[in-house]
């Protein structure tokens, strides 16, 4: 088979497997599992055997043009360049490890096949985006991504918090798609064509009018989808869907969807300096801003989620200096440590019957219920912190060494004041990632307080999956960033003194000093005793997390926020916290900003309809029963009365045919 | 002859019928009045038809018969409707036609039961189609 | 002849011939006598619709159909007047009278002989009388009818015409009586059902009755036809 059709069947397979499986999921459950996870399993081969093929060397681009739809032609297109072979690599491997996890996750859940099936049509929406080679298409796959993201976000549509996470995330991200759609459409008006290899083309001969205009725009979208600052709200919320969607979807392949779109078309983007230091106050608010809320939050899967939001600043930020090299270098390794950051939350929350951290950390010796999780999490969190040698620090290593170039003038693709702006957020949003990192796992392993409980072992295919993504989380960086250069742009990628020493550096002190905060705070965590933990803990895993999501709330008064003393991120913080816990009330602004307006327009609306238009309509209907009662008044059932109108009918008739027949 | 006499005579009569049917309370006088009507059409087949075998040699003599059977019929008719009013009678106590009022829209207090309204509207139909 | 032709001949011929030899107010003999019996037959008819005394409405019908009889005489048309007296004036009148006495019809004035649709039908009646008036004499006041030679209607044309053009619906007539005579039938019995589980004033005697008014005249009819 040539290369071009391996990559088409990798998108392909998962959707023939989402779609076996909604057809199948009621009639034969028990083709639910193998449907979800053997396709799966099968374009992550090809999708290896298609990078192997493609080898980095020159693009692989086919299309074919199904029909004529107009002035600017749409293709079914391929272009498989080095990036796109290796993120559908990594889509491949997160997924098929979510699908396993999934399985023995949502064990008892009856609304499995369709989880599963959406799973996979989500699967193969990512790796349409991520083949894609014609800007519809990928549009294609980027808005099925967005309503798998909602159905799934909503899985436990039961409890009232997923509800209102997954219509969040839905509008929040629509909201971004409108300007990209309207972005997308000016690029191919400029361009001519929604083919990228012709959109660049037309980049690097300087024939784009507008590209400020165009880079803001299509930035609406991705900053929409990859929930960077300001419409970065939906992705905190969205923790409320099952952990396996929060591992896949909103950590390490949708959310990347968007930074890996400004990938493709960065040369576009760096068309305008105007739009490259947007994007950097864009990458720079968010990386510190996320970064800062982490350490606040309770929910251990908001914290990460945060963090997600952190990262894909660093990755933005890597763009806004020009390199997307590193960008995509960082989508990978913390695509892989994010995925199994998230598996294990979902590990340790079936354990603990909790999502809370202050709820853990009254709980002793839970690292000893989940032992895989515990050193799992162990390494994806030095990842996280990029603690050298763990692959998260190559590849932050990587994108402050790529600011520290324009800092210094190194490159001319890039503003010098965006790399000022990336590198300095970066090195703080470094001491602060492994602040909350060190919080995170003070708090859930180093717990003080009553035994945890036992629940027996988690399931098999739970904790082996940690392990497979363990591997790339700790050797992915270090082993693969010399390779690398050959398949992205040939840019060097590996650490340079200067950062490497900074950033080791800082994030040191950021975790000694939350250590120090830790053992600061940890003595009073039993003075205040707290927790909540889920009502039916020998149910599935999932079960437990949408008890301890619904349970959340009610226990705490708040979905993100415990008032619990022992907390070292509240030492840290100061008067911080308060803000920081609530996102910085950016939600607070959206509902002055949005939400009110809109409601205030709907009850006007409401009142319109009420009490203006549904006047009308009763009168429409009143007039009519008025008469229906006048005519009604003629139904006397007297035979005569009927015989004589009946009768009086047909002398006029006949009297009108005669004036019309004698022409009178 | 003139041919106006016969069908002028047969209008007038017609029209007399059309009166009695619309206007008369009682059933068997509504009866009477279908049969003026009959009448009326007789004589205005049989005054054609003199008419027509004389001036156009028309040997089928079809008025004529046309007016026999229309005897037979409406002797027949006659004896139905008589049957059906009795059986009115018979269950409603009356044979007027403007107390035979279940069609009517309005409710009725003295309804019937709903045998008697079948049977009761079934008169009413054939009557209907008599008359027409 | 078939009636296109007949039609065509009607054209060509009749206005022509009648409207020279006739006058539109011409009487002769036989139009006199016709307008004479026309008018009492038109005013028994317009007494039978209108009088308060139900029996004497059955009564006024009977002048009515015989002074119908004597227009179809005058018509030439012997056997339908005979009939007519046959059938009309010998049975039909007293089944209607029957049948008056059998719904226990006041005897004498009856203030409600009439219904409240009186207006409504006057008007109706008025309008269909001046309508077809109006049409029929704007049609045929110069048509005029030649009773001299043989008459149209005399027994024997009218016999010959029957039993040999219109047999077959002569037979299918007899089916319809025979219909008909069961289902008058029928609804008697099933009145007589009624009657018996009703079992409130209504005797059997009259019950049995009125089957029996009603073959009377059917058989009648049967032997003159």
């Amino acid at each position: 088979m040539t290369t071009t059709t391996l990559a088409v069947l990798v998108p392909l397979l998962p959707f023939l497997g989402a779609v076996a499986g909604l057809l199948l999921g009621r009639t034969a459950p028990g083709f639910a599992r193998p449907l979800a996870v053997l396709p799966t399993l099968t374009s992550l081969v090809l999708a290896a055997l298609v990078a192997v093929r493609q080898g980095g060397d020159a693009a692989v681009d086919a299309a074919t043009e199904l029909t004529p739809t107009g002035s600017v032609p749409i293709e079914l297109a391929l272009h498989v360049d080095g990036f796109a072979a290796l993120v559908a690599v990594l889509v491949g491997l997160v997924a098929s490890c979510v699908q396993i996890y999934s399985t023995g996750y949502l064990r008892d859940d009856p609304r499995y096949p369709s989880y599963a099936a959406l799973v996979s049509l989500f699967t193969s929406a990512m790796l349409l985006v991520v083949y894609s080679g014609d800007l519809m298409v990928l549009l294609v796959g980027w808005e099925v991504m967005g309503i798998c993201s909602y159905f799934l976000v909503g899985h436990y549509w039961e409890t009232p918090e997923a509800r209102a996470a997954s219509l969040k995330a839905f509008l929040v991200t629509k909201l971004g798609d409108v300007p990209f759609l309207i972005g997308l459409f000016a690029l191919a008006t400029d361009a001519g064509s929604f083919r990228i290899t012709r959109v660049l083309g037309a980049v690097a001969s300087g024939s784009l009018d507008h590209p400020t205009l165009i880079a803001l725009l299509l930035l609406a979208g991705v900053a929409g989808k990859s929930a960077q600052f300001p419409l970065h709200t939906w992705l905190p919320d969205a923790m409320a869907g099952p952990t396996p969607v929060s591992a896949l979807i909103h950590a390490a392949t949708m959310v990347a969807a968007g930074v890996y779109f400004i990938a493709r078309l960065l040369p576009v983007f760096e068309a305008s300096q105007a739009a490259m230091v947007v994007l950097a106050v864009m990458a720079a608010v968010t990386m510190a801003g996320s970064a800062l809320a982490a350490l606040a939050q309770d929910d251990i899967k908001r914290v990460l989620a945060y963090s997600t939001i952190g990262q894909l600043g660093y990755m933005s930020g890597a763009l806004a200096v020009g390199d997307r090299g590193a960008a995509v270098f960082h989508l990978l390794s913390h695509g892989a440590f994010k995925a199994l950051l998230f598996l294990a939350a979902g590990v340790i929350i079936h354990a603990a019957g909790t999502n809370s951290l202050a709820a853990m950390s009254r709980m002793r010796n839970l690292r000893d219920r989940v032992p895989d999780a515990y050193w799992t999490m162990t390494v994806a969190l030095l990842a996280l912190a990029a603690i050298p040698p763990f692959s998260g620090f190559f590849s932050k290593e990587a994108v402050l060494g790529v600011a520290e170039h324009v800092v210094t003038g190194h490159t001319e693709h890039a503003p010098a004041a965006a790399g000022w702006i990336v590198l300095v957020a970066g090195l703080l949003t470094a001491v602060l990632t492994a602040a909350y990192a060190m919080r995170l796992w003070l708090l859930a392993f180093r717990g003080r307080g009553a035994e945890a409980p036992d629940h027996g072992r988690q399931p098999l295919t739970m904790t082996v999956v940690l392990w497979v993504l363990a591997v790339p989380s700790l050797a992915l960086g270090g082993f693969t960033f010399r390779l690398l250069p050959d398949w992205f742009d040939g840019r060097d990628l590996g650490p340079t003194l200067t950062t490497s020493v900074l950033g080791t550096g800082v994030a040191l002190v950021g975790g000694i000093v939350t250590y120090g905060a830790w053992r600061h705070t940890t003595a009073l965590a039993a003075r205040v005793p707290l927790g909540a933990v889920a009502a039916h803990p020998e149910g599935d895993a999932a079960r437990v997390e949408a008890e301890a999501i619904a349970t959340h709330e009610p226990a705490y008064g708040d979905i993100a926020y415990a008032p619990d003393p022992a907390d070292p991120g509240r030492l840290l913080l100061g008067p911080l916290h308060r803000h920081a816990a609530a996102g910085f009330h950016m939600d607070a602004v959206y509902t002055a900003l949005f939400v009110r307006p809109v409601q205030a327009g709907a009850s006007l609306v409401r009142f319109l309809d009420r009490e203006v238009v549904e006047t009308y309509v009763r009168g429409a209907g009143a007039l009519p029963r008025w008469l229906g009662a006048a005519v009604r008044r003629a139904q006397t059932g007297n035979v005569q009365t009927y015989v004589s109108a009946l009768l009086a009918g047909t002398v006029v008739l006949a009297v009108a045919v005669v004036l019309v027949a004698t022409g009178a | 002859m003139h041919l106006a006499y016969p069908a002028v005579l047969s209008a007038l009569l017609f029209c007399t019928g059309l009166y009695g049917v619309l206007a008369r309370r009682n059933a068997i006088l509504v009866l009477m009045s279908v049969e003026l009507m009959l009448n009326a059409v007789n004589l205005n087949l049989v005054a054609f038809d003199v008419w027509l075998s004389k001036t156009a040699e028309e040997t089928l003599h079809s008025g004529q018969a046309l007016t026999l059977f229309t005897i037979a019929i409406a002797a027949a008719e006659i004896g139905i409707g008589l049957a059906i009013v009795l059986a009115v009678h018979r269950n409603r106590g009356t044979a007027d036609i403007d107390k035979l009022r279940d069609t009517s829209e309005l409710h009725d207090p003295d309804g019937p039961d709903s045998d008697a309204l079948a049977a009761e509207q079934s008169g009413e139909a054939q009557k209907a189609e008599a008359t027409a | 002849m078939t009636l296109a032709t007949t039609a065509a001949h009607l054209t060509a011929h009749a206005p022509t011939a009648a409207a020279e030899t006739h006058g539109f107010l011409s009487p002769t003999g036989v139009e006199i006598a016709f307008l004479l019996v026309g008018l009492v037959t038109f005013g028994a008819a317009i007494v039978t619709v209108t009088t308060r005394q139900l029996v004497h409405a059955a009564l006024w019908l009977v002048v009515t159909l015989g002074g119908l009889a004597v227009e179809y005489l005058l018509l030439t048309a012997e056997f339908i007047a005979w009939v007519q007296v046959l059938i009309y004036v010998g049975s039909v009148v007293v089944l209607l009278l029957f049948g008056l006495m059998l719904t226990r019809a006041p005897i004498g004035r009856s203030p409600d002989a009439d219904s409240g649709n009186r207006w409504a039908a006057l008007t109706v009646a008025v309008a269909a009388a001046a309508a077809l008036v109006w049409v029929v004499v704007d049609a045929f006041r110069t048509t005029w009818i030649d009773l001299d030679g043989p008459a149209a209607g005399s027994t024997e044309a009218t016999g010959a015409s029957l039993f040999q053009n219109w047999v077959l619906p002569f037979e299918a007539l007899s089916v319809l009586l025979l219909a008909a005579l069961v289902g008058a039938i029928v609804l008697s019995r099933k009145a007589k059902a009624g009657a018996a589980t009703a079992a409130e004033s209504t005797p059997a005697a009259r019950s049995e009755k009125s089957p029996r008014s009603e073959k009377g005249p059917r058989s009648e009819k049967e032997g003159t036809s």
